[in-house]
């Protein structure tokens, strides 16, 4: 897990907000719906330098893939209330009209989505469907359009590109419809890819090919990546930053080494006990967190994590604020109201992070 | 797509070759009581000695059954069928009928598509608010309107009342293209009211399932226009499962399907020729008139097949050619 690539800005500098592509502040998503009002995101701010690869970490239904579409506008909706500000360059991305949105969508901003089976429309052939994201875009002739097409799926590491622009997306693989899905998303050089779990839906040979190819084209073309996912494995490889997100709220954020080295917030440990290691004995069962995310219509009052935190204690029944509380590292925030040296030997199980079952 | 094409036809020919045995067996044999029962129903009421006489050697009701079934696709095939008791030619009047069933059929089916498009569209678009309430009461009345009682009503106000279109008749096109068109637009509404609202409640809610697809959200993600995403990615795949549909029901309009409307109208057509024949137990034109229905329905299967595969490139895989 310490083997991170020389490669890529070295963590700590990204934290200075050198000149940042995208800043998020204070957003808030919910929903109405028939069972009330849905927090989805609650309160998350975080800022993408370019060319820097931030991970958004969680379990399903935290929010992060909310997040993400709301970045991008895909949100919005007559049911949605969404509440600060998605700074991209110097447009504030939540004041745009629909219209001026689709400008930013595919141009400055792609996405890949997690099931790459379902992300291509089946009737239309993979080039075409590229060329249709070309050309929404500039006015580019159909046959300039389809050597682009042709290049991209090139870049991304499809073989024979020159065939298989015509093939239709049943005739792709899985891992190679995600590599066309990213090769869409490049098309017309974005600055930022969100990349929303991009490889859950492969299986692990092709997961890890995918994520070389992200952090290939992050290195190459200077992309900055916003990566969605729940494996700590595939962020501890790639990511610059982390942002861990808990029932909508982010509960940790720092630096990737931060964030494995010093981790601060009792779910960030759990997340980190519950990996699979290689390197240590094999416990007989991998450790879980015990219990659900609570639900986003009723959260608890307080930490929202108290429910399944053995560390609990009186304090927790009032909600923590993102503060960073370890003097050495400013921009290490964390929602958690133990003492920084508290936490140094409560997380430590067997001599590894980890949440203990039981306090 | 060669092979694929070839596979349907030689299954659409196996199918009318089942569907004319059949129609001999319910015709000729299932009735029970023998040949002479049967060349006395063929015959039709009223029937001489003789004209039975004719009958049994004109469908061959000495010879073995499968003789028999020969004799009789001759007959029909070859044109040479008559009905004993008008003494007419058979096909002739098939013939005869066939402009006016065409024209009411083929209009018809293009106003219910081009609406029902249009208002399953509109709905979908504007999903639970008032257009898609307004727009999903009519369809539920078009639905529930009996074509006996809109036809009627349209000839009450639309003619009587207010002469604005004749009410009844059909000029042929070659005649006079006006009165053509004229003759056929209270026939045409008549027929395609039910399948507008049929269609556009179909289409509205193949549009909001395919609204949810990923692909639709990729399509929003990389920037195209919200006109764009609609006409392209939603309407497009939802258009799909219409053409089975569209296909099934125009075959079934043509093959007797548009007997009532051609009644009430008084258009001479295929259709009123087999209600007639009904009325007067005249066999020899519904056997007729069924083979020319189950063709229809038949050829139109075919085509939806072929139409479904150029529309749906993962139905031309060989494979999932042989499960459909």
């Amino acid at each position: 897990m310490s083997a991170r690539p020389e490669s890529g800005a070295p963590a700590g500098s990204a934290t200075i907000s050198d000149g940042n592509l995208l800043n998020v502040a204070d957003l808030s998503v919910r929903f109405a719906t028939e069972d009330g009002l849905l927090k989805a995101v609650d309160g998350v701010s975080f800022d993408v330098g370019s060319s820097e690869i931030l991970a958004i970490v969680g379990e399903s239904g935290s929010g992060k893939s909310v997040t993400a579409q709301t970045i991008m506008g895909l949100t919005r909706s007559p049911n949605a209330q969404i509440e600060g500000s998605i700074r991209f360059r110097d447009k504030e991305l939540t004041g745009l009209r629909d219209a001026e949105l689709q400008d930013v969508r595919g141009k400055e901003i792609a996405m890949v989505f997690q099931d790459p089976m379902t992300s291509l429309n089946p009737v239309y052939r993979v080039g075409r469907q590229i060329v249709e994201a070309i050309r929404s875009h500039s006015e580019v002739p159909a046959e300039e359009a389809r050597e682009k097409a042709i290049e991209m799926l090139a870049a991304v590491g499809i073989p024979a590109p020159e065939s298989r622009v015509d093939n239709f997306p049943h005739e792709f693989s899985g891992g190679m419809r995600q590599r066309a899905m990213i090769a869409m998303g490049l098309a017309l050089e974005p600055s930022l890819l969100i990349a929303d779990e991009p490889s859950t839906a492969l299986d692990v040979t092709i997961q890890a090919q995918i994520i070389r190819l992200i952090q290939r084209l992050n290195q190459e073309r200077g992309l900055a990546v916003i990566l969605i996912t729940h494996d700590l494995g595939v962020v501890a490889e790639i990511a610059d930053r982390v942002l861990v997100m808990y029932a909508g709220k982010a509960v940790e954020q720092g630096t990737l080494d931060e964030i494995f080295y010093d981790p601060q917030h009792p779910y960030t440990w759990g997340l980190l006990g519950s990996l699979t290691r290689l390197d240590r004995p094999r416990p007989r069962r991998l450790p879980q967190i015990k219990g659900l995310p609570p639900s986003l219509l009723a959260p608890p009052t307080g930490c929202s994590f108290r429910p399944r935190c053995p560390h609990a204690f009186g304090r927790c029944t009032e909600p923590p604020s993102l503060e960073a509380r370890l003097s050495e590292a400013p921009q290490h925030m964390d929602r958690c109201w133990k003492s920084p040296d508290e936490k140094r030997e409560l997380r430590n199980v067997e001599g590894r992070i980890g949440l203990r079952s039981e306090a | 797509m060669g092979p694929f094409i070839a596979r349907r036809l030689v299954r659409m020919v196996l199918v009318l070759f089942a569907v004319s045995i059949l129609v001999f067996l319910i015709f000729n044999v299932l009735p029970g009581g023998g040949t002479d029962a049967a060349a006395r129903r063929i015959a039709g009421k009223n029937a001489t000695p003789q004209l039975i006489a004719n009958v049994r050697k004109d469908f061959g009701f000495d010879e073995s059954l499968p003789q028999q079934y020969l004799t009789m696709m001759k007959q029909i095939f070859s044109g040479s069928l008559v009905s004993y008791q008008s003494q007419l030619n058979v096909m002739d009047q098939i013939k005869q009928g066939i402009p006016a069933t065409f024209s009411l059929c083929i209009g018809a089916a293009i106003i219910w598509m081009a609406f029902g498009v249009l208002f399953g569209y509109l709905s979908a678009v504007h999903a639970g608010r008032l257009t898609d309430r307004g727009l999903t009461i009519l369809a539920l009345a078009g639905i529930s309107l009996p074509v006996f009682w809109l036809a009627s009503i349209l000839i009450v106000y639309l003619s009587q009342k207010i002469p604005i279109f004749p009410n009844g008749d059909f000029v042929p096109f070659q005649d006079d293209p006006w009165q053509w068109l004229v003759h056929l637009i209270l026939p045409w509404t008549t027929l395609a009211v039910l399948f507008v609202g049929f269609y556009s409640r179909v289409l509205r809610s193949n549009m909001l399932d395919v609204m949810d697809e990923d692909y639709v959200r990729a399509a929003r993600a990389k920037g195209l226009g919200e006109h764009q995403v609609r006409t392209r990615h939603v309407l497009r795949n939802a258009l799909i499962p219409i053409v089975t549909l569209f296909g099934l029901d125009f075959a079934a309009v043509i093959g007797g399907g548009a007997i009532i409307t051609e009644l009430i109208f008084n258009l001479n057509g295929v259709g009123q020729y087999a209600a007639q024949s009904i009325g007067n137990q005249d066999l020899p034109p519904i056997m007729a008139v069924t083979l020319f229905g189950a063709f229809f329905v038949v050829l139109f299967n075919t085509l939806v097949d072929v139409a479904y595969a150029y529309l749906d490139p993962r139905i031309r895989l060989g494979t999932s050619a042989e499960l459909a």
